[in-house]
């Protein structure tokens, strides 16, 4: 399962190396401010995961480091030189692939297809140059297996798929075309217990192959069990930032729970007894 | 951006549960089978009711008719798979036509170089519509009506100043005819019948086009943009520059089929082309592509503007009310749309087991 991410990751990726930094970053959408000050390190070999509630800023922090969505305070830096992504197309140009969480797939199109898009194998630089169709579908269809993915036919629209598979697909084309920064948005949420666990041991092996890989989610105990590094996000700011030796699964579920507002809560409601 | 693959990973040995999917399955989950059936029915129809219908050069003609539509409505194919309408090509087509013939008559110019300026013209014209449906978010819809008004009473409005009447001057006589009639408009002879270029042309496009479509990897972005653009452009497809390329290529297709009117019929009518735009748009739709986008192919649409030609003069050949046709057309339409639905709904729809 691991020989994709062995195959594909870049061979110059050093642990521990910063790939992806954020420098007091904030983003305001309008007069709404999504994210104020926020500094996260994305080291190569480590999977730094980033936690917290529905509105939290999770996905916009993602959406910066993506190129959707421009940052307008602070910096980011890539391999140490300041970055400023207009486009996805820039981002995934230096090798960072993302798997959203709510634009995963083209409905109509078929599998392969959607496995490819966006970095389609050609066989010329001309821009009318045939596509390797042939190799597509076998690359395609063998990445689905090696997720445990068997789809009837690889042409069919991958909107016949189910959602689980779906995301999986995403999942499978950010891991075969990323090949530095895997950032992985909510990857479990849409998904069963047997495929979350096909997702874990996807970012270990991401992790494992000398990737920096950014894992939102809600989920604390999947958090726990692949991170290295800890932030949780509660309305646009960090709460938490830690490093595995000084955080343990206890302390971050009662963070996601609501931690101090957790136990005010708890002794407001004894009083009321 | 994507990296090499360096070797063939050894196939896994699992078990398959892979099934043969039976060619009338592939068959019927084509957008054009419709069109296709369709087509079929119709021409044993007017076989039928219809004995002038029955000689090949009346097939040839109604393949030259076809042609007439059948090139801009390539483009518009492409672009509404793409997720666009462009409501303004059926005037673009006059334009064309009308800047080339009356500025080398006014100015004297040699009509080569009327030709490019036209082409520069429409090229920039279907720049504008993308450009502006994609900076302002505004449906094109509306973008490509508003310039379709601006264009049609344009066409009106220069010629009348120019010419003092509402058609363009004859060029028949200037430098370059001869050559430019040569390439838009010439009609070989092959013993009774008679093959226009046009459909030449016309097949050309059309091939190109289901090239681009299926086989390259702007014919994937030009899926994807029309089927879910912020998927798309989240996976590094460029949107913008996708979109005012199909503009783009409709408005190139709006020149060619204008450079055939004019070199043809050497003078034009500056109020013609209104209501073409529909014509395209039916091909395609007829043909199987979804009117939102992200459906459909080339061939379809070849089949929709064949469908055209043959109905609207095969009603002549057998003899009725050519009043009839556009009747005839509305119910294709109908029909053709509730077959798309139900085709997107069964190929949307997850497949049991």
């Amino acid at each position: 399962m691991t020989d994709t991410l062995q195959e594909h990751a870049d061979p110059t990726l050093h642990r521990g190396e910063p790939l992806v930094e954020m420098v007091d970053v904030g983003k305001t959408y309008g007069a709404i401010r999504a994210l104020t000050g926020i500094n996260m390190v994305v080291n190569a070999g480590e999977v730094t995961c980033v936690l917290g509630d529905n509105g939290a800023g999770k996905s916009t922090l993602i959406k910066i480091i993506s190129g959707l969505h421009p940052h307008n305070e602070g910096a980011v830096k890539v391999d140490g030189e300041e970055v400023h992504f207009g486009s996805p197309r820039e981002s995934l140009a230096h090798g960072i692939a993302t798997v959203y969480q709510d634009l995963a797939v083209v409905s109509l199109m078929e599998v392969w297809r959607n496995f490819f898009l966006g970095s389609e194998m050609t066989g010329s630089k001309l821009p009318l140059s045939g596509m390797k169709i042939k190799d597509m579908r076998r690359i395609a269809d063998e990445e689905l297996r090696k997720m445990g993915i068997v789809v009837k036919d690889i042409d069919q629209p991958i909107g016949t798929l189910s959602g689980g598979q779906r995301q999986c697909v995403a999942i499978a084309r950010a891991v075969y075309f990323g090949a530095r920064v895997l950032i992985l948005d909510e990857p479990t949420a849409a998904l069963g217990v047997k495929q979350s666990g096909v997702v874990l041991k996807y970012t270990a092996a991401a992790r494992d192959a000398g990737l920096g890989v950014v894992f939102i989610t809600h989920n604390p105990h999947h958090a726990y069990l692949v991170g290295n590094h800890f932030i949780i996000l509660k309305l646009g700011q960090a709460v938490l930032d830690k490093k595995r030796s000084e955080v343990n699964l206890d302390e971050l579920t009662r963070q996601m729970a609501g931690g101090d507002e957790l136990t005010e809560l708890a002794h407001e409601l004894e009083g009321t007894r | 951006m994507s990296t090499p693959v360096k070797t063939a990973p050894p196939t896994p040995a699992e078990a398959s549960n892979r099934v043969q999917v039976t060619w009338t399955t592939r068959l019927l989950g084509r957008p054009e089978i419709g069109a296709l059936v369709a087509a079929i029915v119709i021409f044993i129809f007017f076989l039928i009711v219809a004995p002038a219908f029955r000689t090949p050069a009346a097939f040839f003609t109604v393949l030259y008719q076809s042609s007439t539509i059948g090139i801009v409505a390539v483009g518009v194919g492409m672009l509404m798979i793409g997720g666009e309408f462009d409501l303004s090509a059926g005037v673009l087509v006059t334009s064309a036509g009308l800047l080339n013939g009356m500025l080398c008559y006014e100015l004297g110019l040699n009509l080569w170089v009327g030709v490019i300026i036209s082409l520069l013209f429409c090229l920039a014209v279907g720049f504008t519509n993308g450009y502006l449906v994609m900076r302002t978010g505004i449906p094109s819809f509306l973008i490509t009506l508003g310039m379709f008004f601006v264009l049609q009473g344009a066409n009106l409005g220069i010629t009348k100043l120019v010419t003092g009447s509402v058609s363009s001057p004859n060029i028949n006589q200037m430098d370059g005819f001869q050559s430019l009639n040569f390439i838009f408009a010439h009609e070989f002879k092959i013993g009774s019948v008679t093959l226009s270029i046009t459909v030449i042309w016309w097949l050309l496009f059309v091939v190109l086009s289901a090239w681009i479509l299926q086989r390259t990897k702007i014919g994937n972005w030009i899926f994807a943009v029309g089927g879910n653009a912020a998927s798309a452009r989240a996976v590094g497809v460029p949107v913008t520059r996708v979109k005012i390329g199909l503009f783009m290529t409709v408005s190139f297709l709006c020149w060619f089929t204008g450079m055939h009117y004019l070199y043809r019929f050497v003078t034009l009518q500056a109020g013609n082309g209104v209501g073409n735009e529909f014509l395209y748009i039916i091909a395609a739709v007829v043909g199987g592509t979804l009117l939102t986008g992200g459906y459909g192919n080339a061939w379809g649409v070849a089949i929709g503007a064949f469908i055209f030609g043959m109905t609207s003069l095969c009603i002549v050949y057998a003899g009725w009310d050519p009043n009839w046709f556009k009747a005839f057309l509305g119910i294709m339409l109908l029909l053709a749309v509730m077959v798309n639905l139900y085709v997107k709904r069964l190929s949307t729809m997850r497949k049991v087991g």
